[in-house]
């Protein structure tokens, strides 16, 4: 049968019930939440009986203003088969941003969540490599992170001196 | 035997059978700053790993103080092989985001520029893979008909590598007659010469040999590594975004998706070969749908939305409501609404994509790109290990790996 907005929709809300949650459709893309105890299990069921065995992308976002769900950690997964694309948002608070890792059901996840632990400190756990991978690894700070400024545009120390011109 | 019995040697040493390589950050046969740690025995590749970063330039935290106009340029130096379909994928996002209608004469004019750019980087792709198995003609005989491509950016935007080509919601003028005759020369004179191409390397011995059944992959592997583009077509899968999620009316022409069946170093050369044939038929037929606009609809080049195209400098010098645009946007005072948007392109290399979310600000909360490259990269160690250090050098110019785009 083919899939929509709404058929997905329901098998998750009849699979796991209150756990998946702040369903919308930005876009076009069906976005929902989950705890992030439950992301290996809905993710797993995506792939196994929705099809989608695709991830397209995972990434970080930093909402400091959200007490207690600070991070979150996007998925975009695509069901080649039906064409259909979900987003899946895990939020988890800054202090403990702990989250089960998807390598073991793509790999293509591995390095993705490198860069998302490199850029906002998610802990993946179970992730059989996680180091940073863009920044070096002497970096203690997580740049992506909104405490991390923008350089200030006005700024004045940044003379001709600094770069051997002055 | 008493050998060795004078020498003291480090524990473990006699023992290691192996050799550990450096090949990178910086070596004539990585075409880009890629950096890899190989174990290698004899000339066998035994394990190997990649580092990456090594250009990293932060495009995702830059982008967040930036207004929308002004992220074009850091998209330019994500793939800078085909520059114009980042730009036109970062402002078809803009677009789908603020639901801006735009011209058909527009979209048939993205998509000439959009494939040659597809050309143009699977040009330099398939040539300098021709140049790690040894044959450098091919590409020093294409590079003059990728100078045609870059001419025709010069001729619409003025630059011609790092090309900031295009405006939310059209180009910045419309395209010049001469523009136009570039473009029948090159459509004129190219396809003789990837016949010529084709001739050199398809059905050559060397290069078959050099070729199949090294760097491999199945349709499996490959998806559950991410591939996108024409790596993943040449395992097998028919996914391509121009087809699946068709934008900037891709839809009105016709044309097929060449896939490979192994996946190897081969069939990723010959699918990157159909698709330039692909590519010279859509130009074709885009060319053609562009110049059968008759009277005012064919000066059409950009769609009107005042709140992100700049307007005309006489009317800026001449009329105070354009003026105040004009300020609006340079400044940046434009609100974005609040939302978020995923929205792909199908680049040079696979699926690129700019997750943009909004808070209602100026400038983006966050944007993410989606770079192919830098998925796909991870597969490296799967498809060389087991195979000789020469073949690794072939399959990662056949990943067409760009640095730029990998580390964003």
């Amino acid at each position: 049968m083919s899939l929509t907005n709404t058929t997905i929709q329901e098998k998750l809300v009849e699979k796991f019930g209150d756990q998946v949650f702040q369903f919308s459709t930005d876009s076009g893309i069906l976005s929902f939440e989950a705890p992030a105890a439950q992301n290996l299990k809905v993710i797993q069921f995506l792939y196994d009986d929705l099809g989608f065995t695709f991830l397209t992308d995972l990434c970080g976002v930093n909402y400091p203003d959200q007490t207690g769900a600070e991070i979150v950690v996007v998925y975009h997964l695509h069901n080649f088969v039906q064409n259909i694309r979900v987003r899946l948002s895990i939020a988890v608070p800054v202090t403990q941003p702990d989250v089960f890792t998807a390598s073991k059901i793509f790999e293509s996840a591995n390095w993705m969540e490198r860069e998302t632990y490199d850029f906002f400190g998610v802990n993946f756990i179970g992730h059989p490599n996680l180091k940073r991978i863009l920044n070096v690894d002497e970096m203690d700070y997580f740049p992506l992170r909104k405490e991390f400024p923008l350089e200030d545009q006005t700024r004045i120390d940044k003379d001709d001196e600094m770069f051997g011109r002055g | 035997m008493e050998a060795h019995h004078n020498i003291i040697l480090p524990e473990g040493s006699i023992e290691k059978t192996t050799t550990t390589l450096n090949l990178g950050p910086t070596h004539p046969a990585t075409h880009g700053v890629f950096q890899n740690i190989m174990e290698i025995d004899g000339e066998r590749v035994v394990s190997t790993e990649q580092s990456v970063g090594f250009i990293h330039r932060a495009f995702e935290k830059l982008a967040e103080r930036r207004n929308l106009y002004q992220i074009t340029p850091i998209t330019d130096r994500l793939n800078y092989c085909s520059s114009p379909i980042n730009n036109m994928g970062w402002h078809i996002t803009c677009e789908r985001f603020l639901k801006v209608e735009i011209p058909k004469r527009v979209d048939y004019l993205r998509i000439i520029i959009m494939e040659l750019a597809r050309i143009s980087d699977h040009l330099i792709c398939n040539s300098i893979v021709g140049v790690d198995t040894g044959a450098y003609t091919g590409f020093l005989y294409v590079m003059q008909y990728r100078e045609l491509i870059y001419e025709i950016y010069e001729e619409v935007c003025g630059s011609r590598l790092t090309t900031n080509i295009g405006r939310i919601g059209g180009f910045e003028r419309n395209f010049s007659n001469t523009a136009f005759t570039k473009l029948e020369k090159f459509l004129n004179e190219y396809p003789k010469v990837l016949k010529e191409f084709e001739s050199l390397f398809t059905r050559n011995r060397i290069f078959m040999e050099r070729t199949q059944g090294t760097g491999g992959i199945s349709a499996e592997r490959a998806m559950s590594y991410g591939f996108t583009g024409p790596n993943l077509r040449a395992a097998g899968v028919d996914y391509d975004v121009r087809v699946a999620n068709p934008y900037s009316s891709y839809q009105d022409i016709n044309f097929t998706v060449p896939v490979g069946s192994t996946g190897d170093n081969y069939d990723r050369f010959l699918v990157r070969n159909a698709e330039m044939w692909q590519s010279i038929s859509i130009i074709k037929q885009a060319y053609e749908k562009v110049q059968s606009f008759k009277g005012t609809e064919a000066e059409i080049f950009h769609a009107d939305v005042p709140e992100y195209y700049l307007p005309k400098k006489e009317d800026v010098y001449n009329n105070m409501e354009a003026l105040i645009w004009h300020f609006k946007i340079i400044m940046g005072e434009v609100e974005l609404p609040k939302g978020q948007i995923y929205s792909a392109v199908e680049g040079g290399n696979g699926e690129l994509g700019f997750y943009l979310i909004s808070d209602g600000g100026r400038t983006p909360f966050r944007l993410h790109f989606r770079r192919p490259c830098f998925i796909y990269y991870q597969a490296y160690p799967e498809l060389i290990t087991g195979g000789m250090l020469s073949d690794a050098v072939v399959t990662m110019s056949s990943l067409n790996l760009i640095a730029g785009e990998l580390d964003a």
